[in-house]
């Protein structure tokens, strides 16, 4: 198949490539950029482990093409930390136990963070409708809902 | 009670204490940090230099002959390495590891048929994952289909083309026998009544978020493979992968990732390591196999029990339960991985926590065409929590008397552990009533009782559930051999091992010999051995063995976990304190007996200025061995392994009057849902949730609590909506999270209000016992009673899960029907 190019920017770095077309937006983090952080749970955009933001605003990366994504901003969790480590909604999530195995937690703190910068005080009802692509087989999400409240609080300092 | 054994002499050397500064801790979890960074290193993320990528060719058929196969055209495609078959694989490969006994034979690739949708009929190594995907539709197999065997009662009389393992005999019953423990004729002879139900419980499973895959590489030089994999038990029984890929198992270095996850479905996978193997031995590079989700839900290790039941609970007209009685079909699907093990944890508390004086079990395990079953948390289990708790509500509403009340009666007293019960197992220890009382006054039963009363009134129907539940933690391996009837591996040991080092500093490291597969074990261990030596549990620091370094472990599974390490870390830190000891002793010129750790430092008691450091006294040890007696034991350094054993078990009776203890450590939960069932759609909206577990001594109550809620959603699933549903094709209908629905954030409720009574045991160090299972165990029969309550004026009677609304629309239609 023909290859494509394109140019996006992951992390806020410049990423240009030479891609097989059906390439999943996801593959191509992980494989090429080996960010890894970024899961594939289910393969038919139920789950939600695979959430990144783009251009601000979370997106499922099985569901996307890497050739969709010219001049788009790709932020993955291995992108959200600031210098000192974690983002606050990352620290939210061990204060408060938001996670067991780990697998669907980079997905669930990409969302909280997008729950918390649209919503202000995000009400547990809204984080619970907000969070209804994202699964978790661990958890019950209980503590994911109370990681994002406490993540949104933190983020308004 | 000679028949039904003996309890041995506890060998707890650490008892429960109120003083303790880190078990009982919420402490934050060790592991989370990088997991919440994206840095956490599971299967899917292992990366190597050359490494290929497989994908495989599955069956769509549920029962064929495979006639012929081509595989040229996916040969010829660019970038494919190897296109292997069921009959190349027979040649550099035996039959995977199996627990039955007479075993049935499961190939890594299917020979001559498929015996389920989904089976791999080829497998492909690739330069990448779409190569590989692509070159398995360019495969071509003739089939010639067999007749399918779905139903599993139709199973007990297949014949001819209908037989899966012809060359087990012309059946498709894998195994048929009758248990019996105690009295159970005369028990009924006795009976006032005898209550008789059918119960059909689905066909689930664990589906974690991630799959299961493996990264394989053989070294040629060497010949010896390395496999990372998200697999359990590979430091108990690893080498058997060694064994299929016919290498001598210390020609196999299995070393784990992380697992995103298992509930059981990762305790001893086996396909996917021995396929990635024998592609890697194949291609010479290494190979990563994952999972796709449809791999998993139509081929994995793990589908769980799926049975029927023809229960009868035998009882007095006072309410005096006497016997219990089930015949029990159990569909397996076409392979048979851990034998019945299934049934025989299931025979660890099938009683319940009621004084049941006889039991009687009549088993036949069927093969079916579907995919295998392995375990799920319960591992068969929850299944005998749901029909003693179906058959103890229906006894109540016979005798017209009320549900909890009729449990009260019969519960086992606080004053009757170690109670053995019939089939031989023992309950260390508990306090059924004080966890009822405790659940209750978190349910606040009265408000939804009037809630209940004024929404009738209103043509609207809510109910209460209440169930009491066992928790059976800490299996011990006889549960997988105890059914059979002709010998195979009949272990007696289920271990689990640590390595404690204290390095010339002072620092503490731990070596786990079992996986992280999203359980907490570096918080506990931390938490155990911070408890231990008087440290900071931030200076310790944890890691995994591969079989390489491995001590013998059986991992976590049957909620075994924080006892079994808990008792490693006890066994390896007594150790480490007696050598600082008596260093200390030599160093200070003191009396060992005299001498005291606190804090971090050997005391001499009473004088406190006279103290060393664990760091001064590590550095002693390291580097200043002519300061030491001329002692064989000071070696130089601080270090220690401990195997820590199965605190109790004893042996099955060589007659089968009993079983042995194999699974005491008896936790006890009662879950208390509060339902309203829209009768116009079938929804079932939770209202409230109140769960109270009691798990002995709790070392971290939050991880506990996490374990509770997750657990417990998962058995909503089960009660609600999960399925592996066959056509009678023997297509699974439900192979995609589409139709196979876990529950989304909308299904959990909104709250589960968890409470907590530790009665210890006094058989594990501190007293803890498991708690890891124990929310799917409770939770189901709980729903399920609690939307009968809920459709009591309508008359419906529920004896069979999941309740998805298309379901309860139909009972409710039923009932309708029957009412007009
Ligand atoms: S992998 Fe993308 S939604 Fe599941
Ligand atoms: S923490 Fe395991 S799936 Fe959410």
């Amino acid at each position: 198949m023909a290859q494509v190019s394109v140019s996006f920017t992951v992390n806020g770095r410049e990423v240009t490539a030479t891609v097989d077309p059906r390439t999943l937006l996801v593959h191509f983090l992980r494989e090429e950029l080996k960010l890894t952080g970024t899961h594939v749970g289910c393969d038919t955009s139920q789950c939600g482990a695979c959430t990144v933001h783009l251009d601000g605003r979370p997106a499922k990366s099985c569901a996307l093409l890497a050739v969709q994504l010219e001049g788009c901003a790709i932020t993955t969790i291995e992108g959200v930390a600031g210098a000192d480590g974690m983002h606050p909604m990352q620290s939210a999530f061990k204060e408060h136990h938001g996670l067991q195995c780990g697998f669907c937690t980079p997905g669930m703190v990409m969302m909280g963070i997008d729950i918390a910068s649209r919503h202000d005080a995000p009400s547990e009802e809204t984080i619970r409708s907000e969070l209804e692509g994202n699964l978790c087989r661990c958890t019950g999400y209980h503590n994911i809902v109370r990681s994002i409240a406490a993540g949104a609080q933190s983020m308004r300092g | 009670m000679s028949d039904r054994g003996h309890i041995p002499e506890s060998r707890q050397r650490e008892a429960p204490r109120a003083d303790l500064k880190w078990i009982g801790r919420s402490m934050k979890r060790v592991e989370d940090p990088r997991l919440l960074v994206g840095k956490g290193i599971y299967t899917d993320d292992v990366n190597l230099p050359e490494m290929a990528h497989a994908a495989v060719l599955r069956s769509p058929h549920a029962h064929a002959r495979i006639v012929s196969i081509d595989v040229s055209r996916a040969a010829a495609l660019p970038g494919v390495l190897c296109v292997m078959t069921g009959a190349d694989a027979a040649k550099v490969c035996d039959p995977l590891p199996t627990w039955a006994s007479p075993p049935v034979l499961q190939p890594v690739i299917a020979d001559d048929r498929v015996r389920h949708v989904g089976e791999a009929v080829a497998a492909v190594a690739a330069e990448d994952r779409y190569i590989a995907e692509d070159a398995c539709e360019l495969i071509e197999v003739e089939y010639e289909p067999l007749p399918p065997v779905v139903d599993p009662e139709e199973a007990l009389t297949s014949t001819g083309d209908a037989v899966l393992h012809p060359e087990r005999g012309d059946t498709n019953i894998a195994l048929e026998r009758t248990l019996s423990f105690g009295p159970v004729e005369e028990d009924f002879a006795a009976a006032d009544l005898v209550i008789e139900r059918r119960f059909r419980w689905p066909r689930s499973g664990g589906q974690p978020l991630e799959t299961v895959g493996a990264v394989a590489s053989f070294d040629e030089g060497a010949g010896r493979f390395t496999i990372q994999c998200n697999t359990s038990m590979y430091n108990y029984c690893g080498w058997m992968i060694a064994s299929t890929l016919r290498v001598a198992p210390h020609k196999l270095n299995i070393v784990p990732t992380l697992a995103g996850g298992s509930f059981g479905s990762k305790m001893f996978v086996h396909k996917v390591p021995v396929l990635a193997a024998v592609l890697a031995r194949a291609v010479g590079r290494p190979v990563k196999f994952m999972e796709d989700r449809i791999d998993n839900t139509t081929s994995c290790d793990n589908h769980a029990s799926d049975r029927v039941y023809y229960a009868k609970l035998a009882l007095k007209r006072d309410g005096t339960l006497l016997s219990l009685k089930t015949r029990i079909i159990d569909d397996y699907g076409a392979f048979l991985q851990f034998g019945v093990g299934q049934h025989g944890n299931a025979l660890s508390q099938c009683v319940g926590p009621y004084r049941i004086n006889s039991v009687e079990v009549d088993l036949a395990a069927v093969l079916t065409n579907k995919c295998q079953q392995g375990a799920y948390r319960g591992f068969g289990s929850e299944v005998a929590n749901f029909v003693i708790e179906r058959l103890v509500d229906a006894a109540a509403d016979e005798l017209g008397v009320d549900r909890i009340a009729l449990r009260r009666q019969n519960f086992i007293r606080p004053d009757q552990f170690p109670y053995l019960i019939p089939t031989g197992n023992m309950y260390d220890s508990g306090n059924y009533q004080a966890v009822l009382d405790e659940t209750l006054k978190l349910a606040d039963l009265e408000h939804w009782r009037a809630q209940q009363t004024e929404a009738r009134k209103a043509g609207r129907y809510i109910g209460i559930g209440v169930a009491t539940c066992q928790e059976r933690s800490v299996f011990s391996a006889t549960e997988f051999w105890m059914w059979n009837l002709e010998q195979g591996v009949e272990w007696t040991s289920s271990p689990d091992g640590v390595s404690v080092k204290i390095d010339p500093t002072g620092k503490a490291f731990v070596t786990l010999h079992s996986p992280f597969w999203g359980n907490s074990p570096e918080t506990v261990a931390a938490q155990v051995l911070a408890e231990q030596l008087t440290i900071d549990p931030a200076d310790i620091e944890i890691t995994y063995s591969d079989t390489d370094q491995g001590l013998n472990s059986t991992g976590p599974g049957g909620s075994r976990f924080t006892v079994m390490v808990t008792g490693a870390i006890v066994g390896a830190a007594s150790q480490i304190r007696e050598k600082m000891l008596r260093i200390a002793a030599h160093l200070m010129e003191a009396d060992v007996r005299d001498l005291a750790l606190e804090d971090g430092a050997v005391h001499v008691k009473g004088v406190p200025d006279m103290k060393m450091s664990i760091a001064e006294l590590a550095d002693k040890a390291h580097y200043y061995r002519l300061s030491m007696p001329d002692d064989l034991d000071l070696t130089s350094g601080l270090d220690a392994t401990y195997v820590y054993d199965h605190p109790v078990t004893t042996l099955p009776d060589p007659d089968e009057r009993h079983m042995g203890i194999f699974y005491p450590i008896m936790g006890h939960s009662c879950h208390i849902p509060v339902v309203e069932v829209d009768v116009e759609t079938g929804q079932v909206h939770f209202l409230h949730y109140a769960a109270v577990h009691d798990c002995g001594t709790m070392v971290n109550p939050m991880t506990l609590e996490g374990h509770i809620r997750g657990g417990t959603v998962n058995g909503i699933g089960t009660a609600l909506f999960e399925e592996f549903a066959y056509d009678e094709a023997g297509q699974l209908t439900t192979a995609l999270w589409t139709d196979y629905l876990i529950p989304t954030i909308k299904e959990a409720p909104a709250d589960i209000v968890v409470g907590h009574v530790e009665t210890p045991s006094p058989f594990t160090e501190y007293g803890v016992k498991g708690g890891g299972e124990g929310g799917r165990m409770g939770g189901p029969p709980a729903i399920a009673a609690a939307i009968e309550d809920a459709l009591k004026p309508l008359g419906v009677t529920i004896d069979s899960l999941p309740l998805p609304p298309s379901r309860l629309r139909a009972l409710i239609r039923k009932a309708q029907g029957r009412a007009a």
